[in-house]
């Protein structure tokens, strides 16, 4: 994306304005030629069609699911785990559009797919309504931070696992040696999970906020310590300390990622452990 | 705020050695030091998220009492250790509070110097341009046929919004300085003070704050917050005794659940009249309708609708003509149908003797059922809607053990007294509504009617607003410091010259993003392009 060194060409009118050299500057990035499109260019491009359609049908089956329920569609883990994946399937797209990581769509849509399996078959639940105690506009706008946040630190999550394959190819070429070179530079991978968790920290912040708010009305008290309180807490702090390492000597790189991959175990974890096997207030999976 | 622990410096120590006293001064520094360094902080917050797991694995104490202590049962020694080490009270416990205090202090240490820092560079302006642009991660060089004060004078209008400084070099070179984002850092302390004013509100939150549970029937019956002795299990912060809470007073006139035919609930709304303030003297009671997710509030505390249950009616009738009518909570012992169980206890009228009067008292005790639905002799309920109510009963007559002075549960009969043969069973029969029992001695015992209860909470907490208050300045302070970039930009414009080879004038501009660097590469090439374009139209248009 950046075009280091070298004279460029610039402007309108060359006689009245010559740049001589010129870096860390921006342009689009180049498409080759029409024709010289490869076959696996082709297919690249068909794919990401793919994923697109996809993505709407889906999006139609969340909208089909609100209006057979009358409500928000994202009251129960089935629903709610179908708006997650939307969410990570549109960040992804958005993603594909600035960075050169098309390739890489099908990491990303693995946990993708094997969510939507789960959902669709261990967790499905019929169109029904909520308990009383869901019927509030915060079902819309906590569960919707929480998803929307949760989708998007999906694809950080992906990136940095990614970025701790190729850091370990790079540092012994011996591992990962046919998977290890196929994988975009590290610092597109460390770009690419820092922007999304840069915009999924304050969406999730928002969440966890609203979610407090909300248990001051339902259950008589901002914060308890209720399970899924205490893992989002959790999720909180390591995804704040990704940011923090970040900025700091000898953390940033290698081990910046893993803790981003940490992050995200942690909201994966949130999700089923806490929906499937603990007891606490949270426990509206509307599963069994 | 250093990434490192600035390394301490020993050459200065004088021949004699350092005294004790400084020994332990330097101690003191250097301990402040390390917890001021990043890396600490980093810890510390690895530390408190691996604190804070136990408490999500293990059932706490303070949530769940009655799990907790089945938990340690269970798992012997192990539990017990557990128990010893505060796993089961994680965020009470002596090494969850002193990772978040170390933390804390690192806040601070973290925060003061850095708004020192802040309060320096606002008033300070750009800093100067570099000597060497070509050494920035953005640069562009570039020749113009424009003067050099159009490009400054464009400049100047392309960077409005920009914190400027214009300066003049040797051989009429002119440079400008600008940066832009100071709101980053605004933003980034006012998230971390946020925070220490979050930490430091939710403790004393904790210290100052009560909730009591109480159950009310929804027949008129009303509850006044005149102290601990009016709820029925009430929960204080450290700095709570119980005794001067805030007045007010709630009605509960009527209640009612709306169920799907599913019997899953849709709605539990409470209709109530409370009173504070003024209109305690003055007997003003005003009206307020109870739902889930909409607490009474009043006298700057809350009042939730926390759960209901039904309360049967029974009539015992003597031999001897007295009637005695009861209407007493039962539990409900599964949530759907809401079976309950209870035990509604009578003492014998008239008689004064204590040891006569402990002989003949009188406990309905077994299940309750809103709409019953019997398998064979079994009772159960098969709606949590009260449309077929029936009870089936054990009556038991002999000592209660109410007097004795042990706290015997309103739900239940006190076992012991059962097996030691001081309370026995007289009669086991399944009632519907409006039918009677007859016990061998001619009392009658019928089941005249049911009321409802609704659990309420009274909660208090002073802090709630300051909480809220801070929480919101971390959340705007977060927004600001992720989403502005800190960023600076230079130009340096060197005019023509006769005697040189310099024919045009030089423009050479640099950035650099402060922060993220990702992302200033296209805003610098937008401002480079219209600046170098823009420069030239101006020039033509002369
Ligand atoms: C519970 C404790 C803490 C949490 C949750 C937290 C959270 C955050 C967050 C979300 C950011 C924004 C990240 C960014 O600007 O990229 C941040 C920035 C920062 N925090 Fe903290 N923080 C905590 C404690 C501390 C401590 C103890 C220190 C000092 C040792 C510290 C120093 C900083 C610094 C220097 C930045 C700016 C980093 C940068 O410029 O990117 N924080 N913090």
């Amino acid at each position: 994306m950046a075009a280091a060194g070298g004279s460029t060409g610039s402007g309108t009118d060359p006689s009245s304005v010559t740049v001589l050299s010129a870096k860390g500057m921006t342009g689009t990035v180049a498409d080759p030629p029409h024709g010289a499109r490869t076959r696996a260019e082709r297919a690249g491009r068909m794919g990401v069609a793919l994923i697109v359609l996809g993505a709407l049908l889906h999006l139609s089956a969340l909208v089909l699911r609100g209006l057979a329920t009358d409500r928000a569609p994202w009251g129960n883990m089935y629903e709610y785990i179908m708006a997650i994946c939307l969410v990570t399937v549109v960040a992804w797209l958005v993603m594909l559009r600035r960075y050169p990581i098309r390739h890489l769509s099908a990491f990303m849509l693995l946990p993708v797919v094997i969510l939507m399996f789960v959902g669709g078959t261990m967790l499905y639940a019929v169109a029904a309504p909520v308990q009383p105690a869901l019927q509030s506009y915060w079902l819309v706008i906590h569960v919707a931070a929480a998803a929307i946040s949760s989708g998007v630190f999906l694809v950080p999550g992906v990136a940095s696992l990614l970025y701790l394959f190729r850091a370990a190819h790079e540092r012994d070429p011996a591992k990962f040696a046919r998977f290890g070179p196929r994988l975009p530079a590290l610092d597109v991978l460390d770009r690419v999970a820092y922007r999304t968790t840069v915009l999924a920290f304050p969406i999730f912040t928002f969440g966890v906020l609203c979610g407090a708010v909300w248990a001051e009305a339902a259950w008589g008290r901002f914060w308890g310590w209720d399970p899924k309180e205490t893992v989002a807490f959790i999720a909180w702090v390591v995804y704040a300390a990704y940011l923090h390492s970040r900025a700091t000597a000898g953390w940033r790189g290698t081990r910046a990622a893993a803790i981003n991959v940490v992050g995200f175990v942690v909201t994966v974890f949130n999700l089923f452990f806490i929906n499937l096997v603990t007891v606490g207030l949270h426990s509206y999976a509307g599963v069994g | 705020m250093t990434d490192t622990a600035t390394p301490t410096s020993s050459a200065d120590s004088p021949r004699r050695g350092p005294s004790r006293w400084r020994r332990a001064l330097a101690f003191v520094r250097n301990t402040w030091r390390g917890l001021r360094s990043m890396r600490t902080a980093l810890v510390l917050l690895f530390l408190l998220a691996l604190a804070a797991l136990p408490g999500a694995l293990l059932p706490q104490r303070q949530l769940n009492a009655a799990a907790t202590a089945e938990y340690i049962a269970e798992h012997g020694w192990w539990g017990r250790l557990l128990d010893r080490l505060q796993f089961f009270d994680v965020y009470s416990s002596v090494w969850f509070s002193a990772i978040y205090l170390l933390l804390m202090v690192s806040l601070v240490g973290c925060l003061l110097p850095r708004t020192l820092e802040y309060l320096r560079a606002m008033r300070a302006g750009p800093v100067l341009t570099p000597k060497n642009l070509g050494r920035l991660p953005h640069h562009v060089r570039a020749e113009s046929d424009a003067a050099p004060a159009e490009i400054v004078a464009s400049a100047r209008k392309r960077l409005r919004g920009w914190r400027l400084v214009e300066r003049a070099e040797a051989h009429g070179v002119r440079t400008i300085s600008a940066e832009k984002g100071y709101l980053r850092e605004t933003g980034n302390l006012m998230f971390h003070f946020g925070m220490l004013g979050l930490i430091v509100a939710f403790g004393l939150g904790a210290m100052y704050s009560y909730e009591g549970q109480v159950i009310v029937h929804a027949d008129g019956q009303e509850f006044c917050n005149s102290g601990a002795y009016a709820y029925d299990s009430f929960d204080p912060g450290l700095r709570v005794d119980g005794t001067e809470l805030n007045r007010f007073c709630v009605r509960v006139n009527d209640f009612e659940a709306d169920y799907t035919d599913a019997g899953q609930p849709i709605a539990y709304e409470a209709d109530l009249e409370y009173q504070s303030g003024e209109d305690l003297d003055e007997g003003t009671w005003r009206p307020y309708h109870l739902e889930v997710n909409e607490p009474l509030r009043t006298a700057g505390d809350r009042v939730y609708l926390l759960g209901h249950g039904y309360a049967p009616t029974f009539t015992v009738t003597y031999p001897d003509g007295d009637v005695r009518t009861k209407t007493i909570q039962w539990r409900p012992t599964d949530q759907t149908t809401l079976l309950s169980e209870g035990a509604t206890k009578f003492d014998p009228p008239g008689v004064t003797d204590p040891e006569k009067r402990r002989e003949n008292q009188l406990a309905i005790t077994g299940l309750f059922a809103p709409t019953a639905s019997f398998r064979g002799e079994i009772l159960s309920s098969s709606f949590p809607e009260l449309t077929d109510p029936a009870v089936a009963v054990d009556v038991m007559r002999g000592e209660l053990g109410v007097e004795a002075g042990r706290s015997v549960s309103i739900f239940e009969i006190d076992r012991s007294l059962v097996d030691s043969g001081r309370l026995e069973r007289v009669a086991r029969e399944n009632l519907r509504l409006g039918e009677e029992l007859t016990l061998d001695d001619g009392t009658t015992i019928s089941f005249d009617g049911v009321r409802e209860w609704v659990s309420l909470q009274g909660s208090h907490d002073p802090t709630q607003g300051w909480v809220l208050g801070f929480a919101l300045a971390m959340f705007l302070g977060l927004g600001a410091s992720l989403a502005i970039k800190r960023r600076r930009f230079w130009m340096r414009i060197t005019p023509a010259r006769e005697d040189d080879d310099l024919r045009r004038t030089v423009v050479e501009m640099g950035g650099l993003a402060r922060t993220d660097q990702a992302g200033y590469g296209e805003e610098f090439t937008a401002i480079t392009g219209d600046l170098l374009h823009r420069g030239l139209e101006d020039g033509k248009a002369r």
